[in-house]
């Protein structure tokens, strides 16, 4: 490239002194060995220009790319959940008194004859989670005929027995260092090998209200939770958006009153999420005396912050039905009312509703305005109501996120994964339903 | 149970109103509807709206008023010696009597009276509810058959539900007025309470932050300081390490997007993006606590430096992930807004590409980039979940992103979570620092929406 540029300079260029015609003046200039390093100068910063763009890009999606896979690492596992084999015999008088753990121990005393002391009997027993003998106890209420049988069950592990099947328990270090005794190792290995300790899917984590320990801790109840939550942000927050953004871009004549509305709603979609928090601690918990924890109010402090945008969202939508709709329906003898109800409106529908998945989206996700209105409480019932102490997805994954135990890290991040999951759903909706509906005008 | 009924019923007659309405409509003029002033329908929501409107307001005023009304009755019914007393021991009273019948326990042995107001006022919001159910089904049927009454071929009815649903529009949008006049006021009113206890000054320029207050007046070393400099020190920490790295990626993400990367690029990018800029914060906060604090953490010892484990850098950090896209998707619109003839020209007299942007289009939409960063700047200060979950408690006073530090909403944050009463300076502070948050980010939006539509205004 360089010789190329160099040759052809001395090819065509003719010396200064032989022809000093104005004409050739810029193009020698042009030709010039100077002019070509400033052009490969100029060259290379864009290439690099260009890099640093497309490094920057690359930077996210790497980013995206480690968030969403230490989150998978961490969580797949939590999809399954370590159960032991046991053949359990229900001794009647046992059953009449709600007695299920001595039953469940003797059936695991009875897969190790060789432990008899009181130490290695206590390892044993520490195999089982402390939720064993509900398990038991539901299933003989569903069939009392079972009473005075010998059944054959799978009841689930103890989540430190979870873990080290799943591999989060090197064997290799001394006691010490892995937080779990050789004997207990000892003896999952036993079950191991015999086949009685196995992994199945985990329903558990789908089913069952949150819990101390891991292993019966389930998100069931903040999915219920944010369902209700969401139900009474959307009942409030869809149909004022909409009413609002219908005032205010078809009837509201522009003054100030107006203007302040609208600079109004531009601020408050901008405020912090905590903000809204106080706002509900203060108003609807302080003021109102509603009850704490309650999605009644978690739905209403979303309604208020998820409003902004669903209205400013509806009025792009609005604003994009061309006027000549409006004419028309006009010219022919509507009203103004049965002209945006009967014609703009819908036309603006799949806008709107774009816009409402996004802002639902926005607020299946939200942490912070909930923390203040107390749905962060230890909640193990499954909420029935409104009005029952309830938590929601996104505060159940904060409170998990703090425990120590490694099976709540597991979990944390497989309720994480459910949580993101959704919301990919509802955001792939929205840009489906903007593709399916497009409409050029 | 009764309101249930109550809504239910309400929502029946409606649409019992609406039918009659609309064929007596129709029947008053043998089926000529064109001699109708109004089209059926209307006459049929005229009707719905005599039926439910009248119950819903009177439902409304009731359910608002009923709670208050009733307990007033029942304390007034309380001998002098319970009733009487200073502020603080009638609201202990009222909210006993209102626990008691709710069923919750106090956890003190309730006084027989005590017991027998609860056990009043549960009977007396009983009879209230029943009467409510009685007195507003029947003025749902009054209004019924005043509104079918009415009905006739003169009868202008689409006017008078115009009417009604122009003003219930208004109501609508007045929502968001009475939602930021809600937030100013309770902010307000709870920081006054806060700072009748703690001066003003020493909560803006005290540089020490100890919110604990003694629970007992003879308690040692916990009065409690509220100087709230070292929050907002780190939160200004954490926004600036957040800045530094959104607003270069963001940028360049984003003047790539617009300028360089072709149709099919853009197409993969954006919803990539989006993804990003749709994960929960609270999602970020366990990556910030449990991936990127361990990492920063053995990164700084592989180095030799002290680095704590809820460092600001960390937090910081994934902050700024966050708000990549915030950035990049506003710069995007910017960049965007800036018209082709001007790159136009600047290609004419011979630039390159990036000398175009650089000299061309970034000073053309400048304005609206920082408009953005603001906004993004805005954003970083509000955000609460990241910070809590991955910066410290403690309120440290250093601009040393390697350690940890306290930012205003984590304090809001820690302040407000748990069964705390309501009356402490303690639990009051969370609103004094809420205030200045709103505030601040107030005036940072402020600035930046008037930026963004002037400078739109200019290139329109």
């Amino acid at each position: 490239m360089t010789d190329l540029v160099e040759r052809d300079v001395a090819a065509v260029t003719p010396s200064p002194a032989s022809s000093p015609g104005p004409s050739s003046a810029p193009k020698s200039r042009l030709r010039s060995e100077a002019f070509a390093r400033r052009l490969r100068a100029r060259h290379a910063a864009e290439r690099r220009f260009r890099l640093a763009g497309a490094a920057a890009v690359a930077l996210a999606a790497l980013i995206l790319l480690l968030l969403l896979g230490s989150i998978v690492a961490k969580g797949a596992s939590a999809f399954w959940e370590a159960r032991i084999r046991l053949e359990v015999t229900l001794d009647p008088a046992e059953v009449a008194d709600r007695n299920y753990t001595a039953a469940l121990r003797r059936a695991l005393y009875a897969q190790f004859p060789q432990v008899t002391d009181r130490a290695g009997k206590r390892v044993l027993n520490d195999l089982l989670s402390s939720g064993a003998p509900y398990e038991l106890e539901a299933m003989v209420a569903k069939n009392p005929a079972l009473a005075g049988t010998t059944q054959t069950v799978w009841v689930r592990a103890d989540d430190q027995i979870d873990q080290l099947v799943k591999g989060a328990y090197r064997r290799d270090l001394p006691e010490t260092e892995r937080g779990l005794s050789d004997a207990k190792v000892a003896a999952a290995d036993a079950l191991l090998a015999s086949g009685a300790l196995a992994q199945s899917f985990n329903t558990t984590l789908f089913t069952a209200g949150d819990s101390r320990e891991p292993e019966q801790a389930g998100i069931g109840g903040a999915i219920i939770g944010s369902l209700l939550t969401l139900l009474v942000t959307m009942a409030l927050s869809v149909p004022v958006g909409i009413a609002a953004a219908v005032y205010l871009e078809e009837f509201a004549p522009k003054n100030r009153w107006t203007d302040l509305i609208e600079v109004n709603i531009n601020n408050l979609a901008a405020v912090p999420s905590i903000i809204f928090g106080l706002l509900g601690l203060a108003v609807f918990l302080g003021f109102f005396g509603m009850p704490r924890s309650a999605p009644l109010v978690g739905g209403l402090v979303m309604a208020l912050m998820t409003l902004p945008v669903i209205i400013i969202s509806a009025r792009v939508a609005l604003k994009a039905v061309p006027p000549s709709i409006r004419q028309a329906a006009l010219g022919i003898g509507a009203s103004p009312l049965q002209t945006v109800l009967h014609h703009v409106l819908p036309l603006a529908m799949p806008g709107i509703l774009t816009g409402t998945i996004i802002g639902m989206a926005r607020a299946l996700g939200e942490t912070a305005p909930l923390l203040m209105i107390g749905m962060v409480a230890f909640i193990v019932d499954i909420p029935r109501g409104l009005t029952d102490s309830a938590t929601v997805l996104p505060v159940q994954i904060y409170m998990w996120a703090d425990s120590p135990e490694r099976a709540f890290t597991e979990r944390t991040s497989a309720a994480i994964l459910i949580l993101l999951g959704v919301l990919i759903l509802l955001n792939g909706a929205a840009v489906i339903l903007r593709k399916i509906f497009e409409r050029r005008w | 149970m009764q309101l249930t009924l109550l809504a239910l019923t309400l929502a029946l007659l409606t649409v019992i109103g609406f039918l009659i309405g609309r064929s007596r409509a129709s029947s008053s003029v043998g089926g000529r509807v064109a001699e109708l002033h109004s089209v059926p329908a209307y006459h049929g929501v005229y009707v719905a709206l005599w039926a439910g409107l009248p119950a819903l307001l009177l439902f409304v005023a009731w359910t608002a008023s009923e709670g208050w009304l009733v307990l007033q009755l029942v304390l007034s019914a309380l001998p002098e010696r319970l009733a009487t007393g200073d502020g603080q021991s009638v609201a202990l009273l009222k909210a006993d009597i209102l626990n008691l019948a709710r069923g919750i326990a106090t956890g003190r042995e309730p006084d027989p009276l005590v017991m027998e107001a609860a056990r009043r006022y549960t009977a007396f919001r009983d009879l209230a509810d029943w009467s409510l159910l009685a007195v507003g089904a029947s003025l749902a049927v009054a209004g019924l058959a005043w509104g079918s009454h009415r009905i006739g071929p003169d009868l202008r009815a689409r006017p008078v539900v115009e009417r009604v649903v122009r003003v219930a529009l208004v109501l609508c949008s007045l929502v968001a007025i009475l939602t930021t006049v809600g937030i100013v006021l309770s902010l307000l009113f709870e920081a006054l309470r806060f700072f009748s206890v703690v001066s003003p000054l020493d909560f803006l320029f005290g540089t020490h932050w100890s919110p604990q207050m003694a629970m007992r007046a003879d308690q040692v070393g916990s009065s409690g300081s509220f100087g709230a400099i070292p929050l907002f020190a780190g939160t200004l920490l954490i926004t600036v390490v957040a800045m530094l790295v959104a607003v270069p990626v963001g940028l360049m993400a984003a003047i790539y997007m617009s300028e360089y990367a072709g149709r099919g690029v853009r197409t993969w990018l954006k919803p990539a993006l989006e993804i990003l800029a749709g994960i929960p914060t609270v999602v970020y906060g366990f990556f910030a606590a449990l991936t990127m604090a361990p990492f920063v953490r053995s990164v700084g010892e592989a180095l030799g430096l002290d680095v704590s484990s809820e460092s600001a850098l960390a937090a910081g950090i994934v902050m700024g992930v966050m708000i990549i896209p915030f950035v990049s998707s506003l710069s995007d619109d910017v960049i965007n807004a800036v018209p082709q003839s001007l790159r136009d020209g600047s290609y004419g007299l011979g630039a390159t590409k990036s000398e175009t942007i650089k000299q061309v289009v970034l000073p053309a939409a400048l304005p609206g980039i920082v408009a953005a960063v603001m906004l993004a700047v805005s954003r970083a200060i509000g955000e609460t979940m990241i910070v809590t979950m991955a910066s410290g408690l403690t309120a440290n006073l250093t601009a040393n992103p390697l350690q940890a530090v306290t930012t205003v909403t984590t304090q809001i944050a820690t302040l407000l979570v748990g069964d705390q009463e309501f009356d402490s300076p303690k639990t009051l502070s969370a609103f004094g620092l809420g205030l200045v948050l709103f505030l601040v980010t107030l005036c940072l939006n402020m600035v930046a929406l008037r930026v963004v539509r002037t400078y739109r205004e200019k290139y329109d």
